[in-house]
């Protein structure tokens, strides 16, 4: 059994030891991403699990052992990782946990704390907590990312994006139930097999990659007439998680929605210009910047490739990282950062821009930055673009699913309304086919 | 076009509605479903059947429980505040917009320009419910208490956000004597403010307003409340007479476009689907059996103090008292302890009352032969009953609850007390009170909660909460604050969940809310291997069985658990061994007469609402005031550091060393310019701009903001800047300077040095939410204090941009700027010191408040200051301390440089054996989710106490009162073992 080493701090340490031993578990967010990112993980010879849980003891655990007080995200993230540990589906001592970092004003940057924390509260202090990070900020022996394995994880970012992009909007069409989702499972396959053979990991295998992936969703049939379209907004792990979220897009889906959610990779590149813009706005070394440029750009060469593989399919595409730059000039300023910061208003703005005014904004109740730019940028929109039709809604452990649901009924009520009223504004670029 | 049928299945009623084809009104029903939503639509539509059978009708369902009877049955279903817009088109179509308040919402729907619908969020509660659970907490009907509130003098100032926080506040007027009738408006008035803050969200009602909803239809206070609040006249409110079933008018309107079907087909649909159940979160049964029960039963009951016969004893007795928040509770006990007359009683709103008249009785009983020679009071009404019957002592509830709890187990260590209205739990270290748990506004609720619950489904306590014992599928409620319950309860109805199992929740969730949202335990170990529970919600059985089954182990259940407090002061009151009591004798009770009046105190800028009580013979009791100035005492001051700091920053308004000529720029005093005024005041007026600074909050300034908040969430010190920029406007300023600062100055103690978000960019809120701000210039840049060089370059640039100010002028006035801060910032810190010698010669122990700068605005903090002074403490803050211990790391990511301060101040508190910590928290302060539990290891690490005050915008000092004197009482009981030790250390 792997020995328990303690860093000079006090913290104990993932080591090398415990890589061939142990079982990371991973907490899920974006199902089609971190399914890839697990899988990577695999070949780096990890042994790694996504956690798919749901159910109520996740919820009871993170009350039991996190401070009811703190954000939903963290209740969930480490109520499901605790609540695994104790599933008895796992030896406790043969057990780590990952878990990512962002850094930031935010309370979020915390998690990893409020885990071990939760950890002691339980007893069980000797299990090993993995920090993800690209800010170097905790380091582990038995938890190095090679820089093959970096590039590795943001090519799969990308086409995790692509695919939910185009996913998402031949589902609530697709004519035989499941296709899409059978279509994604065959997509990370074959893209993961690729990555083995070292395929698919350069910008130029990649744009190959695009096009086949756009190609294979277009292939299948649809029908039907385009459905009113609805924008999902917010708090990171909120607006992804099926957990944290009470299943929204499933729950748009059946109400005859087609839900639109904006990707991962806008979120990167605002995390990596944030560190750039500070350089700006406080001063500091211009190496700092030009380093944070060089990867920026990288990331946004990669992000216009997808969007013109998108259009290119005919599908509708998101604009760019600076299409939303450029829409929120007027409403936050660039070092408004914390949480997804200037991104979600910027996104709500592209929403509207491109056709689906009608949008939720999720967020965990009591979010520090959605009160100023998810809540507080609201009253704003409205009266720049009268018929926007964004709805609030907060997720915590009181909040019940009927109350929420009720709201964006009202919401999808408004929204039928307006489409009704100006109907050729609302249509989709892409009408689908009927069979 | 057919018939039309609308049913509007609410929270608690089921409204049918039937329309023809010119959309007149053929048949209306408003009825309370008592949670029988389907059943009692399929009654309704019964005793209709022979009119209209036969005929093809089109039928749709809305309201807030109706979507899974939509579901279930495969009927049509939109949704309600779509419903009430299409009605209001119909027939009022000139309307700006609509107001409508059901049993559990509330809702804005503005007409005119674009349609916009606003629905109360999961945390604003009900208000149909709300004002069912004030009226049971005031012992009156609803109609009775809307009777009342036509009579009302004043209002007092009630929490609006959230139905909880109002019961915390209405309780303490009660208790002081407030009228009944001032209370009745005042908890409509909240309603008001709760919907026109909670729902406007910056767009102002105006216009012609349509009041819709069953309270609003029922409730002539409550529309004279709206009315008066919003300022209309009879042409703009307009109250429909079928107000109360406008959603289903509504939905019958929308039935045009749906599915057609005969009479009875619809009919058939609904009956079948009254028996489709849908899955229901569940729990195990609390009792297998009858016999599981008996033997609990019989355990419970064997903690039984000795009774004694009033008639046949002869001695003395000590009396207590324990005037609780809805209860008043009496002992009357022997020197053994042996109890010789008790009294449980809901207090009525009036506990001079109460015991005046039981205290009469208990003279009669006790004759010649029983005297009483001591008497104690404790719980809410303390201080008015202890000045009323001149009782012989006063004592905080916790201290009455342990000496009771002692009495059963000396070995006691948690007490868990949960009331009628709240709840207190408490450890028992080296014998004295400890860690301090008590329900925040938000999860309070407890025992009252149940029973309001219990009546709004028809049953009274006792019976209601029997039906959950046996219960095979008790119903997972969730355990957050009570008013999410009540929407959990809904869902529970909604999915075919019976009475038994909602009882048997109910009862499981009030424990889960103790242990996991006040208690916070990961297990049993936490609480403690020796449980007393007390407090009258215990005294049901399905409450304490619930509870030991959460913690997996038996814990004590006094007999007299509703009785502790009183109990606990009785034996108090023994212990004073006192020769006679000074309690009124029976003579004097003959002559006794009480009445209170309630007074606005003008005495400094607090306005304490005082209540004036006068009894017989000119003796009066005064209550509700936070110093002595109200009793003509002179204002004793004890040295207060944040007293200091808010007059110095104050100070720091006008053209300072300058001359104002290049124009007024206005700074709202609020959030982070508690830290950073001393910099832009001399900053601005360097450049020889005069500073405006926004006046002092108060409530009033708040309220004139308040309609352009845009999260109700948020917390109060966030809100009261839109009062502040507000005022700054109007104030006619030629700019306000309000930068968004993401990063604090960085003091080296923490890992990094944030903002918190909201600090970092309310100014971005502010200017996308606060419509006059068009009017003024508002500069809201991005700045960064902490690289001094850096900020002085784009200062120079900024301001040459914004006010052409040569670059010379520009770096000279931000060099004098970090002067003047680093000024200010030496004065707290040698200042602090100089108090804290003063508290040292004086022998007066010292109270380190930490919180933010801000917490010392009186607005915020409710005058917290001035009680923790007058309890004789001298008072420093956490940032005269932090720089006296440098970096440590921490348990949590240190990362905001305010917080980063109260772990520094508390590290060196530690090392002080003079010095206590209370942490302010403002309500909704997400950063001290983190702070707070790390603040309590370092303290409790440290050999010191934890306190927490949690500060809202409504001023309820009951509960920081009991807090700070359980403080004492704590550091009477730690220095008195110290001193044990000591003395049994020089005897070995």
């Amino acid at each position: 059994m792997a020995e328990l080493v303690y860093d000079e701090t006090g913290r104990l340490l993932f080591t090398k030891e415990m890589k061939e031993e142990y079982t990371l578990l991973m907490p899920q967010m974006l199902p089609i991403h971190f399914g890839m990112m697990a899988r990577l993980l695999e070949r780096e010879g990890f042994r790694v699990e996504t956690l798919n849980t749901s159910g109520k003891s996740i919820v009871d655990a993170g009350q039991k052992y996190v401070h009811n007080d703190t954000c939903y995200p963290a209740l969930l993230v480490i109520g499901q990782l605790i609540d695994a540990i104790q599933s008895g589906k796992y030896d406790v001592h043969k057990v780590g946990l990952l878990i990512t970092q962002t850094g930031g004003g935010c309370r979020a940057s915390n998690y990893i704390h409020l885990l071990r924390k939760a950890l002691i509260k339980a007893g069980l202090e000797f299990v090993p907590v993995v920090s993800v990070n690209l800010s170097g900020l905790e380091k582990n022996p038995g938890f190095r990312l090679s820089i093959p394995f970096l590039r590795k994880a943001v090519f799969a970012m990308m086409y995790g994006d692509i695919i939910v992009q185009t996913a998402n909007q031949v589902r609530p069409y697709e004519v035989t139930p499941g296709q899409t989702d059978h279509t994604i499972e065959d997509c990370m396959s074959r893209l993961l097999e690729g990555m083995d053979r070292g395929d698919g990991l350069s910008y130029k295998s990649m744009c190959r990659n695009f096009k086949w992936i756009v190609q294979a969703f277009k292939d299948i049939p649809v029908q039907g007439a385009p459905k009113v379209r609805v924008g999902v907004v917010g708090e990171i792990y909120i607006k992804y998680s099926p957990l944290g979220n009470n299943n929204l897009e499933e729950f748009l889906l059946s109400e005859g929605a087609e839900p639109v959610v904006p990707g991962l990779t806008d979120f990167i590149i605002f995390k990596i210009y944030n560190r750039d813009v500070d350089v700006d706005l406080y001063g500091g070394l211009w190496l700092k910047q030009k380093i944070c440029r060089i990867f920026e750009n990288y990331v946004k060469k990669c992000q216009k490739a997808m969007i013109a593989a998108i259009q290119a399919g005919g599908f509708r595409a998101p604009g760019t990282f600076d299409d939303l730059h450029r829409l929120i000039q007027g409403y936050l300023g660039d070092g408004n950062k914390m949480g997804e910061g200037w991104l979600l208003t910027a996104e709500m703005l592209e929403l509207i821009h491109s056709g689906t005014p009608n949008i939720v904004c999720t967020q965990p109740f009591g979010c520090l930055p959605n009160h100023i730019v998810g809540k507080g940028m609201i009253r704003k929109l409205k009266d720049d673009y009268p018929n926007s039709n964004i709805v609030a809604i907060d997720y915590d452990p009181g909040a019940t699913k009927i109350n929420q649901e009720n709201r964006i009924k009202l919401m999808l009520a408004n929204a039928r309304a307006l489409s009704n009223e100006s109907a050729p504004a609302l249509q989709p670029d892409r009408v689908p086919m009927e069979v | 076009m057919s018939l039309r049928i609308g049913i509007d299945i609410g929270s608690t009623t089921v409204k049918v509605v039937v329309l023809d084809k010119d959309n007149k009104l053929l048949f209306r029903s408003y009825e309370r479903h008592f949670s029988k939503t389907r059943e009692r639509a399929c009654e309704t539509l019964h005793s209709i059947e022979n009119r209209f059978r036969g005929q093809a009708v089109k039928l749709v369902i809305t309201g807030s429980a109706g979507l899974g009877v939509a579901k279930a049955a495969g009927i049509d279903f939109v949704q309600e505040v779509y419903a009430t817009a299409a009605a209001v088109r119909q027939y009022y179509p000139d309307t700006d917009a609509v107001i409508e308040l059901g049993g559990e919402d509330a809702k804005i729907i503005f007409f005119g320009g674009a349609l916009e619908e606003r629905m109360n969020g999961s945390c604003a509660g009900g208000t149909g419910a709300f004002i069912d659970q004030m009226a049971t907490l005031m012992n009156v009907t609803v109609n009775e208490l809307d009777a009342l509130s036509l009579k009302h003098e004043k209002i007092y100032p009630i929490a609006s956000r959230c139905g909880v926080f109002a019961k915390s506040d209405i309780q303490p007027i009660l208790n002081q004597g407030g009228r009944k009738e001032d209370v009745a408006a005042s908890i409509f008035q909240a309603v008001v403010d709760q919907t026109v803050a909670g729902l406007t969200q910056g767009r102002e009602l105006k216009g012609k307003i349509v009041f819709l909803g069953g309270p609003l239809h029922f409730l002539y206070g409550l529309r004279e409340r709206f009315v008066d609040t919003l300022k209309l006249d009879g042409a703009h409110a307009v109250f429909p007479e079928d107000g109360d079933c406008f959603a289903g008018i509504g939905a019958a309107l929308c039935a045009g476009e749906y599915a057609q079907r005969p009479f009875e087909a619809f009919l058939k649909l609904l009956e079948e689907s009254v028996d489709a159940k849908t899955t229901v979160d569940t729990m195990p049964p609390l009792f297998a059996g009858k016999e599981e029960y008996a033997a609990f039963l019989a355990r419970h009951n064997a903690n039984r103090p000795p009774q004694t016969d009033i008639r046949t004893y002869s001695g003395p007795a000590w009396l207590g008292i324990d005037a609780g928040s809805t209860t008043t509770k009496m002992t009357l006990i022997n020197a053994g302890g042996g109890l010789l007359y008790t009294y449980y009683h809901s207090n009525q709103g009036n506990p001079v009352a109460i015991v005046l008249e039981q205290l009469r009785e208990i003279y009669r009983l006790c004759g010649d032969r029983i005297s009483i020679q001591g008497a104690a009071v404790t719980g809410y009404g303390e201080d008015l009953i202890k000045n009323a019957f001149q009782c012989d002592l006063g004592l905080v509830e916790t201290v009455a609850h342990y000496n009771a709890a002692a009495h059963f187990n000396p070995d006691v260590d948690f007490i868990i007390d949960i009331g009628g209205q709240d709840m207190k739990c408490f450890k028992i270290r080296n014998g004295a009170v400890d860690s301090i748990m008590l329900n925040e506004a938000c999860s309070s609720g407890c025992g009252s909660f149940i029973e309001t619950f219990a009546k709004a489904l028809g049953y009274n306590i006792s019976d209601f909460s029997k039906l959950g014992l046996f219960s095979p599928r008790p119903v997972n409620l969730g355990s957050r604050c009570t008013v999410f319950m009540n929407s959990s309860v809904k869902q529970a109805q909604k999915d075919g969940a019976s009475v038994e199992d909602i009882s048997a929740g109910l009862s499981i969730s009030i424990v889960k809310n103790a242990v996991y949202k006040v208690i916070r335990a990961a297990s049993a170990d936490d609480l403690g291997q020796h449980i007393v529970v007390q407090g009258g919600t215990f005294l049901n059985d399905a409450v304490l069985r619930a509870f030991e089954q959460e913690l997996g182990r038996e814990v004590t259940r006094p007999t007299i658990a509703g009785l502790m407090g009183a109990f606990g002061a009785a034996l108090a009151a023994r212990n004073l061994h006192l020769e006679r009591s000074a309690l009124l004798d029976a003579a004097a009770l003959d002559a006794f007469s009480h009445s209170a009046k309630p007074v606005t105190c003008g005495l400094c800028t607090n306005h304490c609402s005082l209540t004036v009580n006068q009894f017989d013979g000119g003796r009066k009791f005064i209550s509700g005031n936070r110093c002595s100035r109200p009793l003509g005492q002179e204002k004793t001051q004890l040295p207060d550091l944040m007293q200091y700091k808010y007059k110095k920053l104050r100070s720091l308004q006008g053209e300072g060393e300058g001359d104002g000529s290049r124009g007024r720029i206005g700074i709202p005093f609020g959030l982070n310019m508690y830290e950073n005024l001393p910099f832009w005041f001399t900053f601005f007026t360097k450049l020889n701009f005069e500073v405006v600074l926004s006046p002092e909050s108060s409530r009033k300034l708040y309220l004139k903001g308040q309609r352009t908040i845009p999260s109700d969430t948020v917390c109060y010190p966030a809100k009261l800047l839109h009062g502040h920029v507000e005022a700054l406007v109007e104030a006619g300023v030629d700019a306000i300077w309000y930068p968004c600062m993401s990063y604090n100055n960085d003091e080296g103690i923490g890992d990094n040095h944030y903002n918190c978000p909201v600090v970092a960019y309310y100014p971005e809120l502010l200017a996308a939410n606060v419509p006059s701000l068009k009017q003024t210039r508002f500069l809201d840049p991005y700045v960064g204090l902490w690289r001094h060089k850096d900020f002085s370059k784009r200062m120079v640039k900024y301001m040459a941009e914004q006010f052409s100010i040569p670059a010379k002028e520009t770096k000279e006035a931000v060099k004098a700027a970090y002067t003047a801060y680093e000024f200010y910032m030496d004065g707290i810190q040698e200042t602090g010191q100089e108090y804290i010698d003063y508290a040292r010669a004086h022998d007066l122990p010292i109270i380190v408040v930490c919180g933010r700068p801000y917490h010392i605005d009186p607005e915020i903090n409710h005058g917290i200051n001035d009680l923790i002074t007058g309890f004789g403490f001298v008072l420093v803050t956490e940032d005269a301390l932090s720089h006296l211990e440098g970096y440590a790391p921490r348990k949590v990511l240190n990362q905001w440089t305010f917080q980063s301060r109260m772990y520094n101040a508390a590290r060196y508190v530690c090392t002080q054996e003079d010095m206590q910590v209370i942490q302010l928290v403002s309500f909704g302060c997400g950063t001290d989710a983190i702070t707070t539990d790390e603040l309590r290891d370092i303290l409790e690490q440290g050999g010191k106490l934890y306190t927490q005050l949690k500060i809202d915008d409504i001023s309820n000092l009951g509960a920081v009162k009991i807090r700070v004197r359980s403080l004492m009482a704590a550091m009477d009981a730690r220095s008195l073992s110290v001193e044990k030790e000591s003395d049994q250390r020089k005897l070995s």
